[in-house]
């Protein structure tokens, strides 16, 4: 992997190419294990060891070490602008996972947000069908702050009884997005809110009561 | 091909067999399996170096989560020393190096082709199940077209037909493995092939629940504690079986006995399946009304010699 870490001539920035995991097999199922960990037990928070990556920003380590774990040439993903924006972010992508990027929403398997506060709409993304809902896309937001204190309240599979949620920013009209998004259970989206150690995921599965202190 | 990638040589295998390829592809079907409990995410299953009868599905599931620092159990009817879960445990030892283990309470993940064990599973620990034929609905309709329609629009009507004609006819359920259930109040699904007995036991169970089907190409997976509930009528509501005496050997009581023939001349007793629990018991010092018969006595010295033999790691 050291050798892949000089710069290649055909790299559009002058900056070198950022390494992927030190130890690719161990490292993507570390990372791949605390991914589950998180979709398995909605809203609990998991320390994601990110390998030592130190990827373009607005990339960060975590949410790099999801896209190495998860992304390959069979995974179309969708960024963002600010992503979209940074020819060193997607040269890292396709590099170091071969994902196609793709400009619809709508094609995509993952979607990379650098900026959670203005992604209007979850809806724009594959939400799987009723004879498939598996083909959904799994949207990665990226920059959160997360907690288990907070308004949110969860339940639903991999939850015992109820867990408080907060994680932000996001945009004001989030909350209703997910309790819309899981209306439609067995079809939605899945979300990974990714901070800067540790991670939260909310599976479509998984039922919102937002209350007011 | 991309970076992450790692060939795998002829005579070199990658960690736990597969490659890394193979193993996103699983992992991510692993994710909509949790995400959409009890549905069956198709998988492009892999050829395994064991026949399909062997429970490959398990096999790459567990290959996929599998990690250095694991402790696995392998388990077939309950016992860790039959020739299944024997192959399987070497398996891993060989492509993973990673520990093992008979114990219980010792494994991170365990995996199975029947039975569930008898001690509650905790939250940090994961078990894999081997599944035959995961279409609960396929007795009823061949088609995979048709059953895939009949989970999108939920119509179980005809299952919940054919479970009560079971009930006129024998009058009581027969089905007594892979016995169907309804789970998160959302989508029927075949435990399979696991005894009715320990269906109440994946009903909110702390630890993950995964399933896989190798020759049928299929992964699913319960969450910790989803709700799963055994189809049945209100006049006819769901039972497990009832053993009417304890384990010969450690005396344990409501837990799933297997017949065991002691001697040419028809002499038999009913022990614990689950070979584990019932150690554990036996070393605790607790004594079945068998376990002063000689030839129960060899069985459970057998038992426990098997047992010992496992290296300490
Ligand atoms: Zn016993």
């Amino acid at each position: 992997m050291t050798a892949l870490n000089q710069t290649s001539g055909q790299n559009q920035t002058s900056a070198p190419l950022a390494a992927g995991f030190a130890d690719p097999v161990q490292d993507a199922q570390r990372g791949f294990r605390t991914i589950m960990n998180a979709m398995a037990r909605p809203g609990s928070l998991q320390a994601l060891a990110t390998g030592g990556l130190k990827p373009p920003a607005p990339l960060t380590p975590v949410v790099a070490a999801i896209a190495l774990t998860l992304f390959d040439y069979d995974t179309p993903v969708w960024l963002d602008v600010p992503f979209a924006r940074s020819e060193a972010v997607k040269t890292f992508l396709r590099f170091h996972t071969g994902a196609p990027i793709v400009s619809e929403p709508v094609e995509a398997g993952f979607a990379l947000i650098a900026d959670p506060a203005h992604l209007s709409s979850l809806g724009k993304f594959h939400q799987g069908t009723l004879e498939y809902p598996d083909r959904s896309a799994t949207v990665i937001l990226t920059g959160q702050t997360l907690s288990n204190e907070g308004p949110v309240h969860l339940s639903g599979p991999g939850i015992e009884t109820e867990t408080a949620f907060s994680t932000g920013p996001v945009s004001l009209a989030f909350w209703d997005q997910v309790k819309a998004n899981n209306a439609q259970f067995p079809r939605g989206v899945d979300l990974i809110f990714a901070g800067s150690a540790e991670i939260a995921a909310l599976p479509r599965s998984t039922m919102i009561t937002v209350r007011e202190a | 091909m991309t970076a992450q990638q790692k060939p795998l040589d002829e005579g070199e295998y990658n960690f736990a067999y597969l490659d890394e390829q193979t193993k996103r592809m699983i992992r991510r079907a692993i994710l909509k399996g949790i995400a959409v409990p009890g549905y069956q995410v198709p998988f492009a299953s892999r050829e395994m170096p064991m026949p399909y009868g062997w429970g490959t599905g398990g096999v790459q599931v567990t290959a996929s989560i599998l990690g250095a620092d694991d402790c696995l159990k392998v388990i077939d009817q309950g016992s860790d020393d039959t020739t299944n879960a024997v192959a399987i445990r070497g398996f891993f030892e060989k492509t993973a190096g990673v520990e093992t283990t008979f114990e219980t309470s010792k494994a991170s993940i365990i995996q199975t082709r029947h039975r569930i064990p008898e001690k509650d599973l905790r939250e940090d620990q994961i078990i894999v199940f081997q599944v035959p034929i995961p279409e609960p609905l396929r007795f009823l309709e061949p088609r995979e077209t048709e059953t895939r329609k009949m989970h999108a629009l939920e119509e179980y009507g005809l299952m919940h037909v054919k479970l009560y004609e079971d009930i006129a006819k024998n009058g009581h359920i027969a089905t007594t493995y892979a016995y169907p259930v309804l789970v998160n109040n959302r989508y029927v699904m075949d435990p399979s092939p696991t005894p009715k007995f320990d269906n109440p036991k994946i009903d909110k169970m702390a630890a993950l629940q995964l399933y896989g089907a190798g020759r049928e190409k299929r992964i699913y997976a319960i969450p910790p504690y989803t709700e799963v509930k055994s189809l049945d009528f209100e006049d006819y509501p769901f039972e497990v079986q009832k053993f009417d005496k304890p384990c010969g050997l450690c005396g344990a009581e409501n837990v799933y006995l297997d017949e065991v023939i002691l001697d040419d001349k028809g002499g038999r007793m009913f022990v614990c399946s689950d070979s584990d629990y019932c150690e554990e018991r036996r070393e605790a010092g607790h004594l079945g009304p068998m376990a002063a018969d000689p030839n129960a006595m060899t069985l459970a010295g057998g038992t426990s010699d098997q047992h010992s033999e496992e290296p300490a790691r």
